[in-house]
C-alpha cells in the first residue's frame, strides 16, 4: 500500500471514530477550550449531523447532474445547437454568482430550512457539472465521431455508445468539482437552519469555541478530500481503460 | 571552420551522439542526414551548446567552445529550427530584432537591419513587420524564422529540420532562396534533414549519420557514387542514384557544339530537368540558351554517359 | 425571378422565421406577465399581498409596458438581426426596471414609511426572459473585448442615473438603504478592501511561487496538493479557525498590533481569502508556464537568451493570459466569499444578508446580496476582456 493510500486510510478511520465515539476525543479537544466549554458538540449527535449533510450534498448533486448532462446533451443535438452559445455565456455569468448570494435569495421563495440550501447547491452544483460535459461532449476526437457516423450508427447510437462513454471521465471531473464545491458550500446552509455541519462551526463562532469550528471544520475538509480522492480514482480508471492520459 | 574532434554524448550511459569527428569548411553548406535517432540534432545542437560533449571538443575557427559563455556563443551563431519557434507574442519586427536586442544595438540600426532582412525574403516590411505569426502562412513563418536567426549577420547558420512542416512546392522555392542568400552572404550553414534528397540539393558537403556514429562525410556526388555502405545506398536509392547524379550538374557545363530544334533549356536548369524535357519531348537534342541566346546542345547521348556509375 | 416560378420556390423572408430561444424567452415572458409585477406590505416583516401588472401600475404605464413587451415578444420569436434584438431587449429591460420603481411609488400611499413595495415573480420572471434575450444577442454579436467594457460602462452607469433619479427610492431595497446609507458605504469600502487587498497579495505570493514550482517540478506535488486541501476547508470554518492563533499573534509579536493584526474583524478575513486564492493562481501560473511551446523556448535558448531574459521576455508574456485567468477566477471568487466574512465581524455586504436572514427581511438581504452579485460580474466581464486582450497570438 502506498503512503498516500495509507494516509487516507488513517483519516478515514479517525473520521469515523470521531463520529462514532466522539468522547474519546473529548480529551485532545479539551485543549482549545477555555473556561470548561464543552469540548465536542453537545447540542446534537455528530454523525446524524454528518449523514444529513451528506444526504444534502447527495441530493443536490444527483440533480445537478441529471439536469446538467441533460441540458448539455439537448445543446450538443443539431436541435438544440441554437441555444449552444447562449447557454454557454450563461453558464459563465451564473459562475460569478456568490453561493452565499443564491442561498440567500432561495430563502424567499422557499422559506428557511433544509429546501433553500438543497436549491442553492443544487443551481450551483449545474455549472462546473454542465461545463465539463459541453467540453467533453464538443472535445470529442472528430475521427472517432466520424467513424461511428461511418459505420451507421443513429444519433441515440452515437450519443450512447461513443459520445458519453468518451467524455465520462471529463464529466465525472464535473461531479467531482460539484461535490467538492456543495459539501463546503452545505456549511453555509446552516445560517438558514438547514442541518448541517455548519451548525457545530457556528455555534463554535457564536460561542468563541475553537474546538466546535475545528470539529465541524475538519469533518467537513476530509470528507471533502476523501471524496475527490475517491472520484479522482475513477476517473483515472476510466481514462485507463479508454485508453486516454490526463490532460 | 566548425572543428568537431572526437565527440561523444551520452544518455543514462547510451551514446547517442558516438565519437564523431567532422570539420566544416567555412561558407560552405554542410547537411547532417540521419534517420530519427540517429543523434544528428544533437549533433548540431552542441554546436551553441544547447548540449554539451560528454567527451572530446568543438572548435570554432581554431577557438575551443568550452572556454565560451554559452549565451554569448549563441548570440553569434543563427539558430533556426523545425515550426520556426517564432515567439508567438512578438510582431515580425520584434522577433527578428531579439538578438540583435540581446546585444544592445541601437534603436536605428536594428531597424534597418530588420527592413534589410525582410526584403531580403522577399517579405514587404511596410505590410509584414507588425504581423503576428499567426497571421503568416507557414511559408512566412519558416522565412521570418530564418531572418530572425541571420539578424545579428552571424558567420555560422545552424538550422534543424527548417523545412519539416512546409509542402513540396513551398520548401523548393524556400530550398533556392537559402542557396541563394547563402552565396550572397558567404554563411556558414549546418542543417539537419532526413530527406536525402533535400541534402542533395543543399549539401556542399553530406554527413550521413546512423546510431549515433558518422558513417560517411563527402560531397554529394561521391555519396552517390560511392557510398561507404548498404545502409547509405539504401537512404540514396538505388533506382534513384543516375538522376540524382544528373541533378548535381548543370546544363551550361555540358554544352555542346550543334544546334537543335524545339523549345530551348536554359544553362541554369539542372541535367535532371534536361533529362525530364528530352524523354518527355521525346527529342534526342535540345538548344541551350544563355540570355536568351542559343549556345549550344545538350544531348541525350551525353546524358546518359554522365549518369552512368563513375569510374 | 420570373413570374412563372413556383410558389413553393420563394422562400419565406427570414426574418419571419421563428427563434428556437426565442420562442422559450417568450414562454418565460408569458407566464412572467401572468404572475405578479410586484409585492405590497404594510410593513417590513408581515406577508406579502400579490399585484398584477394592472394593479401595481397606473393604467397609461401598465398599456405602455404590455406594448413594450409586445415588440420584446417580436424581436424575441422572429429572427432578426442580432444587434436588433439586443436593443429591443435593453429596452425591455430598461423599461422593466423603470416601471418597477414607478410601481412602488404608486402602491405605497403618500407619507407612509412602513410600507414595503418590492418587485414580485412576475418582474423578477420578465427581467430574467429578456436579460437571456439580451445575453442571446451579446453571444451572438461576439463583441471585442473593449467593447464589452464599454456596454458594462453603459449598464452601469445607466444604473447609477436610475439610482440618482430617484425614481427607485419608493422601492423596498432602497427603503432600507436609506435607514443605513452611511454603513452601507463603510460595508462597501471592507468588501472592496477584502476582495482586492487578498487578491493582490495573492498575486505578490502566488505567481513567484508558481514560478519556482514551475523550474523545480519536485516541489510542485506537494505545493499543489497542500494548497488543494486548503481550499476544501469549509470558509466559514476557515475564517474561524484563523481568530485564535491571529489573536495570539497579535497578543505575542511586537508590532503586530501596530500594523492591524487582531483575532477578530477584518483580519482573519483577510488571511482566509489570501488562502483560499493561491491556489488558482499558483496552479494557473505553473500551467501557464508549462504551455508555452517548447519550439518558443528552443529557440530562446538557441538565441542566447540567459535564464532571466527567458523568463522574462518569452515565458512570463506568454503565460501571462494564463496566469490573469487564475486571477480573474479568485477575483470574482473572492468577491462572492467576502459575503462570509461578516460571520466573523469581518464586515462587508455580508453583514447585510446575514442581518437579512436574521431578520427574515428579505429586502435587506438583496441590499447585500445585490451589489456582491454585480461586483462579481462586473470584475468577471473586466478581467475576461482584459486576458481576450493580452492573449493575442500566445494561444492557437
Amino acid at each position: 500500500m502506498s503512503w498516500g493510500n495509507l494516509i487516507r486510510l488513517v483519516a478515514l478511520l479517525t473520521l469515523l471514530a470521531l463520529l462514532l465515539w466522539p468522547d474519546a476525543f473529548s480529551g485532545a479537544f479539551g485543549l482549545l477550550t477555555t473556561n470548561g466549554q464543552p469540548a465536542i458538540y453537545n447540542q446534537g449527535n455528530l454523525l446524524d449531523i454528518t449523514l444529513s449533510h451528506l444526504g444534502i450534498v447527495a441530493v443536490a448533486t444527483l440533480g445537478a447532474t441529471i439536469i446538467a448532462v441533460g441540458l448539455a446533451i439537448i445543446v450538443t443535438r443539431p436541435f438544440g445547437a441554437e441555444f449552444l452559445p447562449v447557454s454557454r455565456s450563461l453558464a459563465n455569468i451564473g459562475q460569478t454568482f456568490p453561493p452565499v448570494a443564491v442561498l440567500a435569495l432561495a430563502v424567499p421563495m422557499l422559506g428557511f430550512g433544509t429546501a433553500p440550501t438543497l436549491v442553492a447547491l443544487f443551481l450551483y452544483g449545474l455549472l462546473p457539472i454542465f461545463e465539463n460535459t459541453l467540453t467533453g461532449l464538443t472535445g470529442l476526437p472528430p475521427a472517432v465521431v466520424e467513424a461511428a457516423r461511418g459505420m451507421g450508427m443513429s444519433g441515440w447510437q452515437r450519443l450512447l455508445r461513443v459520445e458519453l462513454p468518451i467524455a465520462l471521465p471529463v464529466i465525472l471531473a464535473g461531479i467531482r468539482l460539484s461535490v467538492v464545491i456543495s459539501l463546503a458550500t452545505a456549511t453555509i446552509g446552516s445560517t438558514v437552519a438547514a442541518r448541517t455541519l455548519g451548525e457545530v462551526i457556528i455555534a463554535g463562532l457564536l460561542s468563541n469555541n475553537t474546538a466546535f469550528v475545528l470539529q465541524g471544520g475538519l469533518i467537513v475538509g476530509v470528507l471533502a478530500v476523501l471524496i475527490y480522492d475517491g472520484l479522482s480514482a475513477l476517473e483515472r480508471s476510466l481514462l485507463a481503460r479508454t485508453g486516454q492520459t490526463r490532460a | 571552420m566548425i572543428e568537431i574532434d572526437d565527440v561523444s554524448r551520452l544518455y543514462d550511459g547510451r551514446a547517442v551522439v558516438d565519437q564523431v569527428t567532422l570539420t566544416i569548411q567555412p561558407r560552405t553548406v554542410c547537411v547532417i542526414v540521419g534517420t530519427s535517432g540517429s543523434g544528428k540534432t544533437t549533433l548540431l545542437r552542441m554546436i551553441n551548446k544547447l548540449v554539451n560533449p560528454s567527451s572530446g571538443s568543438l572548435r570554432i575557427d581554431g577557438e575551443d567552445i568550452a572556454g565560451i559563455p554559452a549565451y554569448e556563443l549563441r548570440r553569434r551563431i543563427g539558430y533556426a529550427i523545425q515550426g520556426h519557434g517564432l515567439f508567438p507574442h512578438r510582431t515580425v519586427a520584434q522577433n527578428i530584432a531579439t538578438v540583435p536586442g540581446l546585444l544592445g544595438w541601437d534603436r536605428a540600426k536594428t531597424r534597418a537591419r530588420v527592413d534589410e532582412l525582410l526584403e531580403l525574403f522577399q517579405l514587404d516590411p511596410a505590410s509584414f513587420r507588425d504581423r503576428l505569426p499567426h497571421q503568416l502562412s507557414g511559408g512566412e513563418q519558416q522565412r521570418v524564422g530564418v531572418a530572425r536567426a541571420l539578424a545579428a549577420k552571424p558567420n555560422i547558420l545552424l538550422m534543424d529540420e527548417p523545412y519539416g512542416a512546409l509542402d513540396p512546392v513551398i520548401r523548393a522555392k524556400a530550398q533556392a532562396d537559402l542557396l541563394s542568400i547563402q552565396r550572397k552572404l558567404g554563411t556558414t550553414i549546418v542543417l539537419v534533414t532526413h530527406d536525402m534528397e533535400e541534402a542533395i540539393h543543399l549539401g556542399d558537403t553530406i554527413a550521413v549519420m546512423a546510431h549515433g556514429k558518422l558513417l560517411q562525410s563527402a560531397p554529394p556526388a561521391e555519396i552517390i557514387a560511392r557510398p561507404a555502405n548498404d545502409f547509405i545506398a539504401d537512404l540514396v536509392g538505388s533506382s534513384e542514384r543516375p538522376f540524382r547524379l544528373l541533378s548535381l550538374s548543370r546544363v551550361g557545363d555540358h554544352i555542346e557544339p550543334g544546334t537543335a530544334s524545339g523549345a530551348p533549356i536554359a544553362t541554369t536548369a539542372s541535367l535532371r530537368d534536361a533529362y525530364a524535357e528530352l524523354l518527355w519531348s521525346a527529342r534526342t537534342a535540345l538548344p541551350v540558351t544563355r540570355d536568351g541566346e542559343i549556345v549550344g546542345q545538350v544531348t541525350l547521348a551525353a546524358l546518359a554517359r554522365l549518369a552512368a556509375r563513375p569510374q | 425571378m420570373s413570374l412563372a416560378a413556383p410558389a413553393i420556390d420563394r422562400p419565406r423572408p427570414t426574418w419571419l422565421a421563428l427563434d428556437k430561444l426565442g420562442v422559450l424567452v417568450a414562454v418565460a415572458a408569458g407566464i412572467g406577465i401572468a404572475l405578479p409585477f410586484a409585492l405590497f406590505r404594510a410593513n417590513r416583516i408581515v406577508p406579502g399581498e400579490a399585484m398584477g401588472l394592472f394593479a401595481a401600475l397606473p393604467l397609461h404605464l401598465a398599456l405602455l409596458l404590455v406594448a413594450t413587451l409586445i415588440g420584446g415578444f417580436a424581436a424575441a420569436l422572429l429572427r432578426w438581426p442580432a444587434h436588433l434584438k439586443l436593443a429591443v431587449g435593453l429596452v425591455v429591460v430598461g423599461m422593466l426596471f423603470v416601471l418597477a420603481g414607478l410601481s412602488a411609488s404608486h402602491l405605497t400611499p403618500d407619507g407612509d414609511s412602513f410600507a414595503r413595495v418590492s418587485p414580485g415573480a412576475g418582474f423578477w420572471v420578465l427581467a430574467f426572459a429578456f436579460a437571456l434575450l439580451v445575453t442571446d444577442a451579446l453571444t451572438r454579436l461576439a463583441l471585442r473585448p473593449w467593447q464589452r467594457v464599454a456596454m458594462l460602462l453603459a449598464v452601469a452607469a445607466a444604473m447609477a442615473l436610475l439610482l440618482w433619479s430617484g425614481l427607485w427610492n419608493d422601492l423596498s431595497m432602497l427603503r432600507e438603504y436609506a435607514n443605513r446609507a452611511q454603513s452601507f458605504w463603510s460595508e462597501a469600502q471592507t468588501h472592496l478592501g477584502l476582495a482586492f487587498g487578498s487578491v493582490a497579495i495573492a498575486t505578490l505570493v502566488g505567481v513567484p511561487l508558481g514560478m519556482v514550482c514551475y523550474k523545480f517540478a519536485a516541489l510542485r506535488a506537494s505545493v499543489l496538493n497542500l494548497l488543494n486541501i486548503v481550499q476544501t476547508i469549509p470558509s466559514i470554518a476557515l475564517f474561524g479557525l484563523l481568530i485564535a492563533p491571529l489573536a495570539w499573534v497579535a497578543a505575542h509579536v511586537p508590532g503586530a498590533k501596530a500594523i492591524g493584526i487582531s483575532g477578530i474583524g477584518a483580519t482573519p478575513a483577510l488571511v482566509a481569502l489570501f488562502a483560499y486564492s493561491l491556489l488558482p493562481i499558483v496552479a494557473n501560473t505553473v500551467v501557464g508556464l508549462v504551455g508555452v511551446s517548447p519550439a518558443a523556448i528552443d529557440a530562446a535558448r538557441g538565441m542566447g537568451m540567459t535564464r532571466w531574459q527567458r523568463l522574462l521576455s518569452v515565458e512570463l508574456p506568454l503565460a501571462f493570459p494564463v496566469i490573469l485567468t487564475g486571477i480573474r477566477i479568485v477575483l470574482v471568487q473572492n468577491i462572492g466569499l467576502t459575503t462570509i466574512a461578516a460571520l466573523v465581524g469581518g464586515g462587508g455586504f455580508g453583514v447585510f444578508v446575514f442581518q437579512g436572514i436574521g431578520q427574515t427581511a428579505m429586502d435587506l438581504v438583496l441590499l447585500g446580496a445585490v451589489p456582491t452579485v454585480a461586483l462579481a460580474f462586473a470584475a468577471a466581464v473586466v478581467l475576461d476582456a482584459l486576458v481576450d486582450m493580452t492573449a493575442r497570438g500566445t494561444r492557437t
